[in-house]
């Protein structure tokens, strides 16, 4: 019963987010939707980090190590072999394998908590310094010249099979959006599976899990390496909306927008925080390059001000006031129902004497 | 052997500089067992102290010496009354909330005094001539001051009322709180001696990295690594965690390059936490302050 | 005794922290369809005994063997993948998940989905948890939540079942129930349960191991037990 209406609420938000991938190009200017793809790709970033720490339960503080890494991989294969489709495989590939890698010594060291945020949030600040490095002549993959802080360029998506053929701003917006949705769906899906419900419970209780012959190991590492493909994936739609990938998506900011997404949208929902990337994003943009009010000054006050007075986000309160309400109100009606029944009985003075 | 020499400074001052950035990130880990993810704009704070005191005529030595760690502390203090203290036992809502006021301290610093800095102060302190190398005369200050720094802190929890109770707190937090303690007042403490020790050593290297409102990212990284490699124990992981991963850094570098150093450091530290998960101190020394 | 029938074992094993023998060479053994209780006063060591037996620590020194493959050091999930159920003394529950989900999720371990969720379904009709079916457990009262811990134990279908006071702040009421469900476990299973609540080990026990400072101080039935003057005194001296 309850499964049921949760894959129905999925339902309607792809749906929704269907209905607005074909009204967006009819009514938004054609810069806002250039701007929509790398939003959107953001958006991927927030959703794979919803899953490692809202479900997986994993305190990734360096999501943007692999959402980077994807980038990166995407530009130099692109410039490497002039078209898009194997480079965005190679993006997922190289994003899932350094996952892989990193979290075998991460799980099987049984490294704890702050640990973990502290390693992963190192990792991109090292890939931030490394790839900062990169701007002379020699640090060259292929034909891809790595740029330094300057970055390098990323080539547009083109049709699969056909190089020559470059898709347009709008058809990339489309299938943005088209992926963004699948990964949705593809998350819903994930942690209803056998896999996804044991990681649920690794993060409830990992001794119960592990006491229940499962290991925890294993299943952490399983959802940490599925987030970072994800997150590769996103950093394809980032670098692709910018046309160009710097150092910056390993920047100590870009990690934390990154939880503060998460943190707003809330902890254990999928939605939440992509909707909390979109709107984040619209608000730093419309403070732009004001002085007074910069983005990194508003960021650290929402963190806080969410720490401290909305620790579960803004999506699983309104779930919770709902919750709330919709018990009032049957508590209410069955009052209503006991008082009728009592009335019929005639048996008034027992309502007299509450 | 003026090479040899050379070399064995070099890899010194790499360790002692570790050591320095880390250690107010130390004490207040080994405390509190929460990472202050502001440790970098504390750094960048006691920066700041020193250009502006020192372009208002205060005396470089003073200003880094004294003004800087003090205005840090005081910081230290005034954020741990107004943030942390509400956070007591959650620890991943002290995390996040550091995160929060790292950002709002870079945005409020870039507010103030924009995005970059024309002053920079050069470093006092000449250079020392070994034979047909030179090294910076400023860079063995900053070794000696870190020896200090360290025998100063060791001091400090062996010797004084402060230190027992805080070796109290480190082991045991509960029995302290139950012999009557107050943990809220060591706590306060703690967080600001952590800040006051991190602006000195912002501070002093001001004249070495220059100053920007985002400066504090060039040094977390290194930070967070020695800290949580070295575990609990505040001086013995400190130090420990320094000469490891500093000796690996000087030397891969002297080898191969600056980057490379920097990978070089990361992947020890990944491999010794595969090792031991708790840090050095968490496995070895495990009695050590 | 014969050594076939034997199916948990213990050699020499010692649990050391620092200075404190928490378990100090302790040989052991459990037969095939035994209902083993273990009784000691409070720090006699029986948890730790019993998390060395889980995996969950380490011992110092000595070796555990469950049906003659020595599984010392293993990690518990392996220990649990040899067809043993646990139940810690401190209660380990999925406290956002459902009842239903956390029995399920012990169930879906061992099953494909479908014979998952009957044996789900039989499990909490078994252990009438049929009104909280849909309830977070970490809303349960103290009572029931140690049902669920149970439940989980029970819908993997164990071959052997450790239970580290499992009656712990139950109701007379409850009390007795879970005594039933021991001996029903025990038809299929051999059991050790650690327990303070004599009355409890009166109704489900042949045989008690008596645990003091770390080690077995004797084994007998409870009646012999409760009449032995050095037993008497275990809990006397400590109850002063
Ligand atoms: N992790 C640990 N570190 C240090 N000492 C420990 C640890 N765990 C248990 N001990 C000590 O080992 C001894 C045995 O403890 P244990 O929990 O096994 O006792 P118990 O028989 O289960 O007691 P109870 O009946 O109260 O549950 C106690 O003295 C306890 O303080
Ligand atoms: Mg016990």
């Amino acid at each position: 019963m309850r499964l049921s209406r949760d894959f129905r609420g999925t339902l309607i938000v792809a749906f929704c987010g269907l209905a607005f991938t074909l009204v967006a190009p009819e009514v938004l200017e054609f810069f806002t939707i250039i701007t929509l793809s790398q939003v959107i790709g953001l958006a991927i970033l927030a959703l794979s980090l919803a899953l490692v720490w809202g479900f997986g339960g994993i305190l990734c503080f360096g999501q943007t190590a692999f959402f980077g890494l994807g980038a990166y991989a995407y530009a130099v294969t692109a410039t490497n072999i002039g078209g898009s489709t194997g480079a965005i495989l190679m993006a997922i590939l190289v994003a899932a394998a350094f996952a892989a890698i990193l979290g075998y010594f991460i799980f099987y060291g049984r490294v704890s908590d702050v640990y973990l945020a502290i390693i992963t949030l190192t990792v991109a600040l090292i890939l931030y310094s490394l790839t900062r490095r990169t701007s002379g002549p020699e640090y060259k993959i292929g034909n891809a010249l790595l740029g330094g802080f300057n970055g390098t360029a990323a080539p547009p998506l083109n049709l699969p099979g056909d190089a020559g053929t470059v898709l347009f701003p709008e058809d990339t917006f489309y299938v943005a959006m088209i992926v963004l949705i699948l990964a949705y769906v593809f998350c819903c899906w994930l942690v209803r599976t056998h896999f996804g419900r044991v990681c649920i419970a690794i993060r409830e209780n990992e001794t119960r899990a592990e006491l229940l012959a499962y290991d925890i190991r294993l299943y952490k590492l399983g959802i940490f390496t599925i987030g970072a493909a994800l997150a590769g994936l996103g950093g394809v739609f980032f670098c692709v909306g910018v046309s160009r990938v710097t150092p910056d998506v390993f920047s100590l900011s870009q990690a934390a927008v990154a939880i503060i997404w998460v943190i707003v949208g809330g902890r254990g929902t999928l939605i939440g925080p992509i909707l909390a990337t979109f709107a984040l994003h619209y608000l730093t943009a419309s403070l732009g390059s004001q002085a007074l009010l910069n983005a990194n000054l508003v960021l650290g006050i929402v963190l806080i001000v969410f720490v401290l007075l909305v620790p579960k986000g803004v999506v699983p309160s309104i779930i919770d006031l709902a919750d709330i309400r919709r018990q009032r109100r049957v508590a209410r009606s069955r009052e209503r129902r006991l008082r009728l029944r009592r009335t019929r009985n005639g048996s008034e003075s027992a309502g007299v004497a509450e | 052997m003026d090479l040899v020499v050379s070399l064995a400074l070099q890899i010194l001052y790499g360790i002692a500089n570790l050591a320095l950035i880390s250690l107010g990130l130390a004490i207040i880990f080994g405390m509190m067992r929460v990472i202050n993810l502001a440790h970098g704009e504390f750094l960048m704070l006691g920066g700041y102290t020193v250009v502006i005191a020192t372009n208002n005529g205060v005396n470089i030595w003073i200003a880094m010496l004294v003004l800087a760690p003090l205005v840090v502390g005081v910081i230290g203090v005034v954020v741990e009354r107004l943030l942390i203290r509400w956070l007591y036992g959650r620890m991943i809502d002290t995390l996040l909330a550091t995160w929060g006021l790292s950002l709002l301290f870079i945005g409020l610093v870039t507010s103030i005094f924009g995005a970059s800095t024309a002053t920079t102060i050069s470093p006092p302190l000449g250079v020392i001539t070994i034979g047909a190398y030179t090294s910076s005369g400023y860079e063995m200050f900053l070794i000696v001051v870190t020896v200090l720094l360290l025998v100063a802190v060791y001091a400090t929890l062996k010797l004084t009322t402060l230190g027992l109770v805080a070796r109290g707190t480190m082991q045991n937090a509960e029995m302290s709180s139950a012999l009557g303690v107050s943990t809220s007042r060591i706590y306060m403490i703690t967080f600001g001696l952590g800040a006051a020790v991190t602006g000195l050593a912002g501070g002093l290297l001001a004249p070495i990295t220059g100053i920007l409102p985002t400066i504090g990212a060039v040094y977390i990284a290194k930070a967070f690594i020695t800290v949580i490699s070295g575990g609990m124990a505040i001086l013995a992981g400190t130090a420990t965690a320094s000469v490891l991963l500093g000796g690996v850094n000087g030397i891969v570098a002297f080898l191969t390059g600056p980057t490379i150093g920097e990978v070089a450091l990361l992947v020890t530290a990944i491999i010794l936490l595969r090792l031991m998960p708790r840090g050095i101190t968490g496995t070895l020394f495990r009695k050590s302050l | 005794m014969n050594r076939a029938e034997i199916v948990l074992e213990t050699r020499n094993l010692s649990m050391h922290f620092g200075g404190v023998r928490a378990v100090d060479r302790v040989d052991f053994s459990l037969s095939e369809n035994e209902l083993r209780c273990l009784i000691g006063p409070n720090g006699a060591g029986k948890s730790t005994f019993f998390k060395c037996l889980t995996g969950q620590l380490r011992p110092t020194a000595g070796e555990v063997l469950i049906r003659d493959v020595d599984v010392t050091g293993r990690e518990p999930h392996q220990i649990g993948a040899l067809g043993v159920g646990i139940k810690t003394q401190v209660p380990n529950v999925f406290e956002g998940l459902t009842t239903e989900e956390n029995i399920w999720i012990s169930a879906r371990r061992w099953h494909r989905s479908s014979r998952a969720r009957t044996l789900t379904a039989e499990t909490i009709e078994r252990l009438q948890l049929g009104d909280v079916r849909s309830e977070p457990v970490g809303r349960l009262a103290h009572g029931q939540r140690q049902w669920v811990e149970l439940g989980m134990v029970v819908a993997a279908e164990p071959w052997l079942v450790l239970l580290d006071e499992p009656a712990a702040g139950m109701t007379h009421e409850e009390t007795v129930r879970t005594a039933e469900l021991i001996r029903e476990i025990n038809r299929t299973a051999a059991l050790i349960v650690v327990e303070h609540d004599m009355q409890f080990i009166r109704m489900i026990s042949r045989r008690v191991t008596l645990f003091h400072e770390g080690g077995i101080l004797m084994e007998d039935t409870m009646e012999a037990i409760s009449a032995d003057a050095r037993a008497r005194q275990v809990y006397l001296g400590h109850r002063a």
